[in-house]
């Protein structure tokens, strides 16, 4: 009953987004190093993940999980100590793990695979006017000039919702709130027309109630410019608002992925157990809540087993000694964890997992374990 | 929870924050009034900007207080103070502040980051009864007493903030203000500290006032909760009648907006949008009122028959 085969999806899925064919970008096996005062860190540790035309999928992670640096490699902006030491990046037919020059990059970066950045304070320029930075892309990427350049950097920021772009487009960042301003950044990242749009925490230096404003603005932009979403946050709250598929990274991997569904109410790898339980939502008022003892593993060192073992109370064996390989729950939905293994006794996922499992009612995703 | 026959701890009266800008005085603070009970964890929400941190600063006296006044177990503690009092609203009332990584002096080790306040309130202590203090501190949050010869950047962020609630422990405080202490920290390290918080309250019988903007924690901890928008206070009630029954737009804006990790949920979720225009405040201006309960609102009186109306419908 716990085989790692393929099962099947015995609920409908209205957002299974499976069925669109091939990847938009395709990761294969990535390991990414990072050479640190004379020593080789490991951030990322064989990670693979697929992007699908049209999806938003959320990368979620701590920090320090590799989240960022998986999709820094898709942009060729890893910082001048990293590589990415062997994997590819399939996009429009290229390896982008064997692009090294500038060049090649000027041609994906900003104009094909764009970001948001997570503070909107650093992320512009202070001495520019706001419509002069979102003009540069126009002026780079179209070869637009002149009057239709004025015209298309009008029309872009009315597009994000900046009030009065006729006059705003000539202030600086600092005449703009922290929301305007993260406006701004995501009509810069848009300009161009990108196929993907990366989203680097683009929302947590935001307060909640801008924070609503500028998903919701997001999501209408993808929805009108048929872009293809990915959020890189630690915010479930935000994954559960945006995501369609989600990945969750820890030490360096992605332990497990799947629909937005499956993951939140059908999780199946402990750390997915313990970031979802350990969220004040799951929380009783007046008893502790469910917490996660110790840190993450030092990528320094070389990790044997389960990376997550030794901060899970009920780890296997087996976790300490061998890496757990991705085991198929559904066709959307894969983990690693040597739970899923047919050989693995019956552990109980936390009282606040197998509350979310009930919201599901009586449809099961996935295989029928409990 | 009756508020009549629970001791106030600390009562802000009329409390007026201001700062002095190029343009003038810039009220941060408007008019605010609210009473801490004894042992309550006290929450103040609001966004960037509200004057949330200014009030937190302002009781322990590091900003100064314009107009009204603060009391602290029935003394005025704003304004000019005797020494003794002084000392004692230094020993007694501590902060945890948002950031561990901002909040440690890099230069210094653990051990006198953990004790530098006790140099401050003029007690003579022993090196030994000093040192016993700080392992105690370090015990009680967590951390191992052989860090005390350690320096912050050899901790992670979690770490650093138990850090910083040794600090404040070590005091022997009666109020603790936190000021958003996890919004710096990451989700798993998150719920370490708010149980630390929450084992240590009830051990030391400690009273908080949690300063955050984020709704779902400030649930999960609080007592009751105070909603401050632009300086001014505009609901507070007992934490679930808040959640019940907000009767403020921008409290129901706010509440609207916090993101629940559940995608079903999400998908037909409605955010409300707070207009400050919606208040008609021209003619009829709005005061705060008690409408049952200790449920307080800032409304005028068209307003307030509006929001006593809902309230006796969804009772």
């Amino acid at each position: 009953m716990r085989s790692p085969t393929r099962q099947t999806l015995a609920t409908t899925c209205k957002d299974n987004v499976m069925a669109q064919g091939d990847p938009i970008i395709q990761a294969k096996d990535i390991i990414i190093k990072f050479s640190l005062r004379g020593r080789t860190l490991t951030a990322i540790r064989g990670a693979s993940l697929e992007l699908y035309e049209g999806e938003t999928l959320a990368i979620v992670g701590e920090s320090g999980s590799g989240k960022s640096v998986l999709t820094k490699s898709f942009i060729g902006m890893l910082d001048q100590n990293g590589w990415i030491d062997s994997g590819t990046v399939s996009f429009e037919g290229r390896d982008l793990a064997r692009l090294r020059s500038e060049r090649d990059w000027l041609a994906i970066r900003g104009k094909k695979i764009s970001m948001v950045f997570q503070d909107p304070m650093t992320a512009l320029n202070p001495l520019k006017t706001i419509g002069s930075q979102i003009r540069e892309v126009f002026e780079l990427h179209h070869g637009m000039s002149g009057k239709t350049a004025d015209h298309a950097v009008i029309e872009m920021l009315e597009r994000v919702g900046i009030d009065n772009p006729h006059e705003r487009h000539r202030q600086y960042p600092h005449e703009f709130s922290g929301g305007m301003r993260q406006r701004v950044v995501i009509a810069i990242a848009v300009a161009c027309k990108p196929r993907v749009l990366i989203c680097d925490e683009p929302t947590t230096a935001l307060d909640v109630t801008i924070q609503a404003q500028i998903l919701a603005l997001i999501k209408a932009l993808q929805r009108d410019l048929g872009f293809t979403t990915v959020y890189i946050t630690h915010d479930l709250g935000v994954v559960a608002n945006v995501a369609d598929r989600v990945a969750v990274m820890y030490a360096g991997q992605i332990v497990e992925t799947g629909t937005a569904e499956e993951v939140f109410y059908d999780s199946r790898h402990p750390y997915t157990w313990a970031l979802l339980s350990s969220l004040p939502q799951q929380g009783i008022k007046g008893q502790l809540l469910y917490s996660i003892s110790g840190t993450p593993p030092n990528l320094f060192n070389t990790i044997t087993g389960d990376a997550f073992a030794p901060r899970n109370p009920k780890a296997l064996r087996i976790d300490f000694v061998r890496q757990p390989p991705m085991f198929e729950i559904s066709p959307t939905h894969r983990a690693a964890t040597w739970l899923l293994d047919s050989r693995a006794p019956a552990i109980d996922p936390p009282p606040a997992i197998l509350g979310m499992r009930a919201k599901l009612g009586g449809a099961k995703l996935g295989g029928g374990v409990l | 929870m009756n508020g009549a026959e629970r001791e106030v701890l600390l009562e802000l009266r009329d409390l007026e924050v201001g700062f002095k800008t190029k343009h003038g005085i810039f009220r941060a603070v408007k008019g605010v009034n609210f009473s801490i009970y004894r042992g309550e964890t006290f929450g103040l929400v609001g966004e960037s900007g509200s004057g949330k941190t200014s009030i937190g600063r302002a009781i322990v006296r590091i900003n100064d207080v314009s107009s009204g006044s603060i009391l602290y177990k029935g003394r005025k503690i704003s304004g000019p103070i005797s020494r003794d009092l002084d000392l004692e609203v230094v020993r007694t009332i501590q902060m945890i502040f948002q950031d561990p990584m901002a909040s440690l002096n890099e230069r210094a080790k653990v051990d006198y980051i953990v004790s530098e306040g006790l140099y401050n309130i003029g007690v003579k202590r022993t090196e030994a009864e000093r040192l016993a203090l700080v392992e105690k501190a370090l015990l009680e949050v967590g951390l191992l007493p052989e860090f005390a010869s350690r320096f912050p950047h050899e901790f992670s962020g979690g770490q650093r903030q138990r850090i910083g609630i040794a600090r404040a422990l070590i005091m022997e405080p009666e109020l603790v203000i936190a000021d958003e202490p996890i919004s710096a920290l990451d989700v798993s390290i998150r719920a370490q500290v708010l149980n630390l918080l929450a084992t240590i309250q009830k051990a030391k019988g400690l009273t908080y006032l949690f300063i955050a903007h984020d709704l779902s924690v400030v649930r999960f901890i609080t007592d009751r909760i105070a909603v401050i928008n632009k300086g001014e206070l505009v609901e507070l009630a007992e934490t679930e009648e808040l959640f019940r029954h907000p009767l403020h737009p921008y409290t129901r804006a706010l509440i609207s907006a916090i993101p629940q990790p559940d995608p079903r949920a999400e998908r037909i979720k409605v955010v409300t949008v707070y207009d400050p225009a919606c208040h008609d405040y021209a003619v009829d201006t709005p005061s705060w009122v008690d409408v049952g309960a200790g449920h307080f609102v800032l409304a005028n009186a068209s307003e307030l028959a509006r929001y006593k109306e809902e309230m006796s419908s969804s009772a």
